[in-house]
């Protein structure tokens, strides 16, 4: 017999794993960030448009399924935190609309802005889609500011279950330095990934050398954030929950989850070594190109683990600084029970979906894209 | 009190962003089969011609789908930000249909619309082929899980309220994805899609005929286009006859309202336009029985009974009453609910008992049900969708009569007619919307959840400033798809060149 216990935590690891693929295929929005910085002339900026306009509708996807994902698994989070931290999700969503529509638009007649305002709005996505995500991320472990009562539903006006403490909504995130520490490092992080992933799909030893040497200039200060915020969590208080459905802070919360899941210790271990080998290799070795996939699976597995470090053994995933018992917690904001059971058996063809994206990306990226195809190719961004 | 503003926001912004979005996604279903069945052509007659044509669409497929994409994840979100008691409230139900969607549909867009536009020279023909119809079959399998949704919203079934935790619960997920009215609110807002692909491919190429250029394409595009778009025209009215079945049975306010019917009876005249009638055309519309009853705004709003079933049916007020008992037991069940075992069961009794008006409770005034400005608004949706269809379902026919004569360039006025019905099917397809959106007002969903009671707490003032944002952002984007399309077109399609 699967328990309701056990589905929750199979579902919060189904959105860890959502969460780990968004960040490792940020690579977009980090190679996109370096489109004026790397691409000097006309070309390379075309290259590296037409790199990683092959690839943006994965990152797209992943980020409307893992909102999708988290409506079905976990609705009172879709509520409290979307309808919350309104001015948040606004702004990451205006940043990925403005993405969507650039890479069709700007070398197209007629697309009225002129191809220098779709590439901007690339970049803009490029920098704040990694770093607001970061931030919002960071909340699962400072806190935001919202009251949750389920009861008011029963009220004839002001019915509303949720509601952000301050005017803000959502705002005040970026006034807590550790949230922002999390989001320059997610976004240094995108851009490390961006760099190692155009040093794999394109075929242009200018472009190469000069990512690589990017690739150091954004591993540097990514690594002083993270390792920062690291120890940060580590020694910090975090938001525990005990059998009655109680939460209170609890000293050393998120070392002692680290101690306690020690599977989840190696996952995390795994997964920072192999950003480590990947990106050193890359930075050391000019011939290394497939620092991408270590890096990739590295990022995909640490942000696995933290996200299971903020949602596994009875820890508040989304927790309230305004009143600690409206803490979203895995028990306290999942769906039904028949309904993480349906979305089990659907999510049995996650594997399916998988297979069939890594052969027709392989399919694709058979070669590597160079300044030669860019000129014979009918079909470009 | 609450923000009244802030409801009517809510709603302008939700709707800004359907209406949107429904102007990109028809194109993008309805194109997806055109190219698709191009390229079959192409495999199968090894002809370049059809490549080429089929590239052609593709182009303008292309074009269209970024935009149609972002919108969408702007929709999928706002159910959040905008309508947070919503998310809650009915979430356990509503958001498995979204996950589904994203795992199962969009993936397989997102992998194979790579492959369709970078894989000519990369992948086998029939790999390629495969690709083109995976992307068109995700974009539709993508529309059947979130119209599952939106027709859950119109008829919500397969669930139960539990009060500890405040929430609809999903009991028969096969009642929500897989019943008659899903599967009819997908057939035929898909085959509006197709119709919409059709009527555009058959305009742009009566203009190429108008201009005496890529006349053989030309030709070939309107005899594919009109051959599947007249069968989706007769689909729309099929499925549209069945919607229209599934309305009278369970929104009988939205027919009433599309009628402009305040009074009801039996063989009920339909109104073509004020002042024509076709006498007992509603009742068999409504209920395939020319002396079917069919209850007007005010039956419904002072209650009646059926003279054929003699089943009654409870008036405003007395719904209303019912929904409030619902609401008090509920403030009790929660009072009582770790205090006092016995007030808590029989609070939970008096809930169970009037729980299918739970939604009633929220409604202070029985004129919210149906307010007569929108009845002007939705009376005309329904004709403008039915008339432009049926006018659109004759352009078909003509085409292909006239096409299969080889007489076409000859009917300059014909060509011209399938040019300026381009905007025509999107007219209609918004009407469609209208019809189904403004018609179920006030509900988020039926008789359980008014917008009064789904919306977030938020400040009005926060979502004027994202609907103007969007509004400004939406029409930008729109003018320069639409001056991209033109040029793309005026282009024409490109010759075909063989990569080394």
């Amino acid at each position: 017999m699967i328990t309701y216990e056990f589905l929750q935590q199979y579902w919060w690891l189904v959105i860890s794993l959502l969460a780990g693929l968004l960040v490792f295929l940020m690579f977009v929005q980090g190679a996109n960030s370096l489109i004026f910085a790397v691409g000097r002339t006309e070309e390379e900026k075309k290259l590296i448009v037409n790199s990683t306009g092959r690839k943006w509708e994965f990152t797209f996807t992943t980020l409307v399924t893992f909102g999708g994902a988290f409506f079905a698994s976990f609705p009172l989070f879709y509520s409290t935190s979307f309808g919350g931290a309104y001015w948040v999700w606004m702004l990451i969503l205006v940043s990925f609309v403005l993405q969507a529509v650039s890479y069709e638009f700007q070398s197209k007649p007629g697309n009225i802005f002129g191809s220098k305002v779709y590439r901007r709005f690339l970049v803009f996505n490029g920098i704040f889609g990694p770093f607001l995500i970061g931030v919002a991320v960071a909340t699962f472990f400072e806190g935001s500011n919202f009251i949750v009562n389920k009861a008011s539903m029963g009220l004839l006006d002001n019915n509303t279950i949720s509601h952000w403490a301050n005017a803000s909504h959502g705002l005040d995130a970026l006034l807590d330095p550790w949230n922002l520490i999390f989001g320059f490092a997610v976004m240094f992080l995108a851009r490390m990934e961006g760099s190692l992933y155009m040093i794999n799909n394109i075929n242009d030893k200018e472009i190469n050398s000069k990512l690589r040497l990017q690739l150091l200039r954004d591993t540097v200060p990514f690594l002083i954030l993270f390792l920062a915020f690291l120890a940060h969590i580590l020694v910090k208080d975090g938001y525990g929950v005990n059998a009655a459905g109680v939460v209170s802070m609890v000293p050393y919360k998120y070392a002692l989850n680290l101690l306690h899941m020690p599977v989840v210790a190696v996952i995390f271990l795994v997964g920072v070594l192999l950003v480590l080998y990947g990106t050193i290799r890359s930075i050391i070795s000019k011939k290394y190109i497939r620092g991408i996939w270590s890096v990739g699976i590295g990022t995909t597995l640490t942000v696995i683990a933290l996200f299971l470090l903020a949602g596994y053994n009875n820890t508040a995933y989304y927790p309230s600084n305004t009143d600690l018992q409206s803490s979203l917690y895995l028990g306290n904001s999942c769906s039904s029970y028949f309904t993480l059971q349906v979305m089990s058996v659907v999510s049995l063809l996650v594997p399916f979906v998988l297979a069939y994206i890594i052969y027709a990306w392989r399919a694709i990226d058979k070669r590597s894209l160079t300044k030669d195809e860019l000129k014979e190719d009918e079909q470009l961004y | 009190m609450l923000d009244t503003s802030l409801i009517d926001w809510s709603r302008a912004q939700f709707a800004l962003t359907a209406c949107y979005h429904w102007l990109f996604v028809p194109l993008t279903l309805g194109l997806a089969v055109i190219m698709g069945t191009m390229e079959t052509l192409y495999v199968i007659k090894k002809d370049d011609f059809w490549k080429r044509a089929a590239r052609f669409w593709m182009k303008l497929f292309g074009i269209n789908f970024a935009i149609g994409v972002a919108t969408g994840i702007i929709l999928e979100f706002e159910f959040g930000t905008n309508w947070s008691n919503y998310s809650w409230f009915v979430g356990d139900i509503f958001g498995a249909p979204l996950a589904i969607e994203g795992i199962l549909a969009f993936f397989m867009e997102a992998t194979f619309i790579a492959v369709m536009f970078f894989g000519w020279n990369k992948v086998s023909k029939s790999f390629h082929l495969t690709s083109t119809w995976l992307t068109g079959i995700g974009a539709t399998l993508s529309a059947w899980w979130i119209l599952v949704a939106n027709a859950w919203m119109q008829h919500p079934v397969g669930m139960a309220f539990n009060p500890v935790t405040v929430r609809n619960e999903m009991t028969d997920f096969s009642a929500v994805a897989f019943s008659a009215a899903p599967a009819m609110k997908f057939l035929h807002t898909v085959s509006s899609g197709w119709l919409t692909g059709c009527v555009f491919v058959i305009g742009v190429s009566c203009w190429f005929l108008l201009k005496r250029r890529e006349q053989p394409m030309a030709k070939a595009s309107i005899k594919v286009a009109a051959i599947i778009g007249l069968f989706s025209a007769l689909f729309i009215m099929f499925t549209g006859d069945q919607s229209g079945l599934q309305m009278a049975k369970n929104q009988p306010m939205k027919l009433a309202s599309a009628e402009g019917l305040m009074d009801g009876g039996k063989n009920m005249p339909f109104s073509v336009v004020p002042g024509i009638k076709i006498p007992g055309m509603l009742s068999v519309l409504a209920t395939h029985d020319i002396n079917g009853y069919v209850p007007g705004i005010n039956d419904l709003i002072n209650g009646y009974t059926d003279p054929i079933t003699g089943e009654k049916h409870l008036s405003a007020d007395q719904k209303m009453v019912k929904g409030r008992l619902a609401l008090n037991a509920f403030r009790d069940f929660k009072k009582y609910e770790k205090t006092d075992q016995a007030k808590k069961d029989s609070a939970q009794l008096v809930l169970n008992k009037n729980m299918k008006y739970f939604g009633y409770g929220y409604i202070k005034d029985k004129h919210e049900l149906m307010p007569k400005s929108k009845i002007v608004l939705v009376y005309w949706a329904f004709r403008f969708m039915v008339g432009i269809g049926v006018f659109l379902s004759l352009v078909m026919v003509l085409m292909l009569w006239f096409g299969r004569k080889d007489k076409l360039e000859n009917n300059r006025w014909l060509l011209y007619t399938a040019l300026y019905s381009i905007p025509l099917v999107w007219i209609a397809g918004q009407c469609g919307w209208i019809l189904t959106e403004v018609g179920r007002q006030p509900w988020a969903i039926q008789d359980l959840l008014p917008l009064s009671a789904a919306v977030s707490g938020v400040e009005s003032s926060s979502v004027v400033i994202t609907f103007f944002l969007f509004l400004l952002l939406f029409t930008a984007l729109l003018v320069a798809e639409l001056t991209i399309l033109l040029k793309a077109i005026r282009k024409g399609p490109e010759p075909i060149v063989e990569s080394k």
